[in-house]
């Protein structure tokens, strides 16, 4: 019993203090879903910086590493605000094979390491998991959203009743589908969005502040 | 048995008795060695995320990772009751139903799946 009342007292104690940072909002998904591309754009609405969170390829796999953006804020219609640090998560995959790379026409040992550095990406992504206040689920719309990929990300918040947005990323491309990722997820909020051209982000950025309280 | 393709049954008992770190180490040695496992029921998503982290430790030239899969019967016309009572039996025994889908991605090219359906398309044996 009293290790019960411990567990309710650090879970209070952990909660508190939580409040009182910076929430950390979490860009995950798979690679080349559009996440970085989503994360330069909030910096570019919100700071004025253009590509603060690093370039854009269409080789899966450019971001590499977790990048972190601090004192992101960002305000509503009514004028409330919003102040998170933006984490922008390297693509989750659960294969990485450098012959894919070479296909996209770099040399070996290029792909080589890159393959590497994308398999430490994924892991790193997956042990900040833990960290997030919010995540953002970024997924192109125009991809079958029934990949265990994305099912097993949305599974790891839920389990850690972490609040989630899900975006339905290049709504510009004719072959995108959000009905089929609303279907995929019922339970989220999906917003259709193209982070490249910035179509339905205020949207986005509405929803933002419902699902991130 | 050049192209022949090995599918392993586990049964949910055969890993029930293992904890996480040891669920995930058997499947990945099993997969490593070729074989397309069909797990009865499925792993939690914590185990799942833990699938997947190990796989990458272990990608190198030869072993590229996996493919995963998961059938599951969805529970939202199930009655309140219903879904309570096998929340509990699942925390209590695991999640017996379903079945788990864990192939070499050298073997298994893509995994296509609907909510009821599994298409499994496999690598051209010659380029393997």
């Amino acid at each position: 019993m009293a290790g019960i009342f411990k567990k309710i007292a650090e879970k209070l104690f952990k909660n508190f203090f939580k409040k009182r940072k910076d929430m950390k909002l979490g860009l995950y998904g798979p690679p080349n879903g559009g996440k970085t591309t989503l994360a330069n754009r909030i910096c570019e609405d919100w700071l004025n910086e253009k590509d603060a969170m690093g370039t854009v390829s269409s080789i899966a796999h450019e971001t590499r590493e977790v990048q972190i953006k601090n004192s992101v804020v960002i305000e509503s219609k009514n004028g409330k605000k919003l102040t998170f640090n933006l984490v922008d998560t390297p693509g989750i995959a659960t294969k990485i094979d450098y012959e894919d790379f070479i296909k996209e026409g770099m040399d070996e040992k290029d792909a080589k390491v890159r393959a590497k550095e994308a398999t430490k990406g994924v892991i790193d992504s997956i042990k900040w998991l833990d960290d997030m206040d919010a995540v953002v689920v970024v997924l192109d719309a125009t991809k079958d959203p029934y990949s265990q990929v994305n099912i097993t990300i949305v599974g790891n918040l839920e389990a850690r009743k972490t609040p989630v947005l899900v975006v339905a990323n290049k709504i510009d491309l004719k072959k995108a589908d959000i009905k089929k990722i609303q279907a995929a997820f019922p339970q989220y909020k999906v917003i259709g969005i193209s982070a490249m051209k910035g179509q339905n982000i205020e949207e986005f950025y509405e929803t933002l502040f419902e699902v991130a309280r | 048995m050049a192209g022949g393709l090995t599918l392993q049954f586990i049964p949910y008992g055969e890993i029930e008795h293992l904890a996480s770190q040891k669920r995930v180490d058997k499947l990945l040695r099993l997969v490593k060695t070729d074989k397309i496992i069909l797990l009865e029921g499925r792993l939690r998503s914590e185990e799942e995320a833990e699938l997947i982290r190990r796989t990458m430790e272990e990608i190198n030239d030869k072993f590229t990772g996996i493919e995963l899969s998961v059938v599951y019967p969805e529970s939202k016309n199930v009655a309140f009751f219903a879904r309570v009572k096998q929340s509990f039996i699942n925390l209590v025994l695991g999640d017996r139903r379903g079945m788990t889908i864990i192939g070499p991605a050298n073997v298994v090219r893509e995994i296509k799946q609907d909510p009821d359906k599994i298409q499994l398309f496999t690598k051209d044996a010659r380029k393997r």
